[in-house]
């Protein structure tokens, strides 16, 4: 068996002896979902990771392509099925940016509040397979019994669970019900206090930090060279969140809302000041960075949505009236960008002037974030690879489409 | 028993092998299901456990109301499962690998005591299958078994996972012998043998005769066995060999049915082990915190009356006492389990040679130095069964002097529990001389 390393061709298929070709999925535990990561190891170590993508794919942008824009939406729904509700918004936004549809003010706030629960249930998903993936089950059913109870709420207003076809081109397809709102302040004064144990069982965690500070460190540079968005962005320091720095039409709904860009300035981040502070050990974007900036984003949005039930009380206008099923969509094109939980979540549409799109298209967050693993896992540990790719927090129908 | 039972069946000379034979049987049938049974309660309860951890109920159905029938069931199902086999697996050694390691896990039950007691002659007595006079390094040899039915399960199985999961557990559970070794030795030396059996009966009155209290060399010894015995199990946050968000499900990956409950039960029975020499070495064995036993006068007044019912309450009570520390530390086991993140192999490593080997080591040194200068121990200014005899109205009944060497001539032949051929070499005060023998046998 002479093998040159010299030539990429002969070591694929004449493996040395030292070295193993592992195939990480489609069907594993931890890759959430059908991803499929080649792992080239040797002995313990990771010496190159690459990942196959495509076991999901629906061709959801070519069914896009034959229905109308309200009709996509269930198809959206699918992409990120753990924020469903913010995807529904990103497409919904996209076609009225196409139509210059001016929602009501009350649908706007309606609109925060959804998509901000949305974000907490998926984030708590995030934190909780993070867990799994570190080796520990029990945070995982901890923050799977609070993203219950966002559902249940999500089901009171739709009657979905996890698909929820809510929110909609023109507004959404129903009122809030009535009392809802008190259940979902309820909803998060609770939650508060069980954050405090997730920060028990992980962050501050003495195992948790020894397996995830200074870990997978994805340098500012590298973070926007990769187009990586979201907390992976924010967890290497970049400071932007397009719910502040996006386009007009997507940040008036956040207009007049108090929050801040959870990034780390000057060692510390805006909120760690009754939060665990940052371990010693711990790079900035590292994997426990881009955990923790998960973490305070759910502290984030339950100060947004305390806000926007406020502002929603007493908002004029309505909940938004979905336009026609068969909108005649005008000539052009529009893309727009929403900050979904995993990242910037873009749609685009091309209209020729019927109501079928001609050309519609998914950018993809998960997509962008997922590129960096083999940048990350170079030489890392077998055990390190699900906590890399852990960190990056990718949803597999969100990249495969 | 086996002569009992020549006597009772009136065998001659030629025909006592039968008697023996069927002794034997009868005990390994027994031993089977302690750990068998064992197995199955501990399942149950770790998944009750966790259940209560993790906000659920956990099995509520199956067998009434608490679901204890649970893991019966599953085993059925386990054993009605389809006989599958990896193409490229190899076929003898993919099938023998379960069973050697549930061997090991099971033979190590051979020398575990369950409960014991001192005969006023100061020999000692244990509910022992097979008393040795070796017990302690019996246990750890044979446990140090189970490796290897890992290692040819995660070779046979043709898979690259399994492969890693065996790797991972032969460089992981050899590396937390040494430091177990080394704790191992501190009750060892105090108590000056290696008779299981013997160091509890040691241990007896009142809980500051507990090993752990001796002095805080070994009070730190004791957490350090912990933790490795921990990772010589396989129990979270060590279970690297088979952490299922790496390695699928590590070496037991291509194994189903029936084969993979056999890796299953030699798991519990290996933590049920670990828990019982923690137990004895450090927790007083049988000996409860009170010697309730000795008040009421529930013990063997002499060796000779061993039949006494009085004797079978207090050694019963004994048994009690032992299981129920060890399904307290088991519990602690589950707890941690459902709790803890795992650790990565090198972190596993740097625990053990950094951390779990010196301060075993230093530990061993430091019980040597204090055994010179205070061998009763911190709060006890002699040798613990003497106290036990000086203070009368903790013992009624007299126990014998714990350092006298016992008399093989006192022993009746009779005797139910079977030991006689341990005869150990007590003394507290003697072990002074004993450990650099026995940390060579250990240390290995």
């Amino acid at each position: 068996m002479a093998t040159g390393l010299a030539d990429p061709r002969i070591v694929e298929f004449d493996v040395r002896t030292d070295e193993m070709l592992v195939n990480m999925g489609p069907q594993h535990p931890s890759t959430h979902g059908v991803l499929r990561l080649v792992l080239r190891t040797d002995g313990e170590v990771v010496s190159e990771v690459t990942p196959h993508i495509g076991y999901l794919h629906r061709c959801a942008e070519k069914i896009g392509e034959n229905l109308t824009p309200r009709q996509w939406i269930p198809y959206t729904d699918r992409m990120d099925y753990l924020a469903a509700m913010n995807m529904n918004l990103g497409w919904a936004l996209c076609v009225e940016k196409l139509l210059n549809y001016d929602l009501p003010e009350k649908a706007r706030h309606l609109r925060v509040i959804i998509a901000e629960l949305n974000r907490i249930a998926s984030h708590l998903v995030g934190m909780g397979a993070y867990g799994l993936d570190l080796g520990t089950f029990s945070p995982f059913l901890y923050a799977f019994r609070e993203r219950e109870k966002i559902l249940d709420l999500f089901e009171e207003v739709c009657g979905a669970r996890l698909t929820y076809s809510y929110l909609t081109v023109g507004g959404a397809t129903h009122d809030l019900p009535p009392g809802w709102l008190r259940k979902c302040a309820a909803f998060l004064d609770q939650l508060l206090p069980v954050i405090a144990e997730y920060h028990a069982l992980l962050t501050t965690n003495a195992i948790f930090v020894r397996r995830t500070a200074g870990l997978g460190v994805l340098s500012p540079e590298m973070a926007i060279d990769y187009g990586c968005t979201g907390p992976v962005l924010r967890g290497s320091g970049v400071d932007q969140d397009l719910r502040r720095d996006g386009e007009a039409r997507y940040t008036e709904m956040y207009d007049g809302y108090a929050f801040e860009v959870i990034v780390e300035k000057d060692g510390h981040y805006p909120r760690d000041h009754d939060y665990p502070a940052v371990p010693a050990s711990a790079i900035l974007g590292d994997c426990w960075h881009r955990f923790y900036v998960r973490m305070l984003e759910v502290m984030q949005s339950i100060d947004i949505i305390r806000q926007a039930i406020d502002r929603y009380s007493t908002a004029k206008g309505n909940y938004g009236v979905p336009v026609k099923l068969t909108e005649k969509l005008p000539k052009g094109e529009a893309y727009l960008e929403t900050e979904a939980p995993r990242g910037q979540m873009g749609f685009y549409i091309v209209s020729n002037g019927t109501s079928i799109p001609w050309r519609a298209r998914a950018r993809s967050s998960s997509f962008c974030n997922l590129s960096v693993t083999h940048e990350l896992c170079r030489g890392c540990l077998l055990a390190d690879v699900p906590a890399i790719v852990g960190s990056l927090d990718v949803v597999m129908g969100e990249i495969d489409r | 028993v086996a002569e009992s039972l020549t006597n009772l069946l009136g065998l001659g000379p030629p025909w006592q092998w039968v008697a023996y034979v069927l002794t034997a049987l009868v005990q390994a049938f027994l031993l089977l299901n302690v750990v068998a049974v064992g197995a199955l309660l501990f399942i149950w309860m770790e998944r009750k456990v966790s259940g209560r951890i993790q906000d659920r109920l956990g099995p509520t159905r199956v067998g009434g109301r608490f679901g204890w029938l649970q893991t019966l069931a599953d085993g059925i199902k386990l054993i009605a499962k389809e006989d599958l086999m990896p193409g490229g697996a190899d076929p003898l050694l993919f099938k023998l690998a379960p069973y050697v390691s549930f061997c090991a896990s099971f033979v190590a039950y051979l020398a575990l005591p369950f409960s014991g007691f001192t005969g006023t002659d100061g020999t000692t007595y244990g509910w022992v299958a097979q008393p040795l006079n070796v017990g302690v390094f019996f246990i750890l040899a044979v446990m140090g078994l189970e490796v290897f039915g890992v290692i040819l399960g995660g070779y046979a199985s043709a898979s690259k996972w399994s492969l890693f999961g065996a790797m991972r557990e032969a460089a992981q559970v050899v590396s937390y012998e040494v430091p177990m070794g080394l704790c191992v030795v501190v009750p060892v030396m105090i108590c000056g043998t290696m008779d299981l059996v013997a160091i509890g009966n040691m241990q007896q009155g009142w809980f500051t005769n507990w090993l752990i209290f001796h002095d805080p060399f070994t009070f730190i010894t004791f957490w350090v066995y912990f933790t490795c015995a921990m990772a010589s199990v396989n129990r979270a946050p060590f279970d690297l060999a088979e952490a299922e968000s790496e390695l699928v499900a590590g070496f037991h990956t291509e194994y189903s049915g029936l084969r993979w409950s056999f890796f299953f039960m030699a798991e519990y029975g290996s933590m049920f082990a670990v828990s019982g020499l923690a137990a004895i070495l450090f927790f007083g064995g049988w000996n409860g915190p009170i010697p309730i036993t000795e008040i009421l006068g529930l013990t063997y007044a002499s060796a000779f009356d061993a039949w006494s019912w009085t004797g079978y309450v207090g050694n019963l009570l004994g048994l009690l006492n032992f299981l129920i520390k060890v399904v307290l530390f088991v519990t602690v086991m589950m707890w941690v389990r459902w709790t803890l993140p795992r650790l990565r192999i090198d972190q596993v490593m740097k625990t053990c040679l950094k951390y779990c080997t010196p301060l075993a080591a230093f530990m061993f040194l430091g019980v040597m130095v204090w055994m010179w200068y205070l061998p009763g121990g911190l709060l006890l200014k002699s040798p613990p069964l003497a106290l036990v005899r000086e203070s009368g109205a903790v013992a009624p009944v007299a126990i014998g002097k714990p350092d006298a060497q016992p008399s093989v001539d006192a022993q009746p032949s009779d005797d139910v529990t079977p030991g006689n051929d341990a005869t150990p070499e007590a003394g507290a005060t003697t072990g002074i001389h004993v450990p650099a023998d026995i940390a060579q046998a250990e240390g290995r």
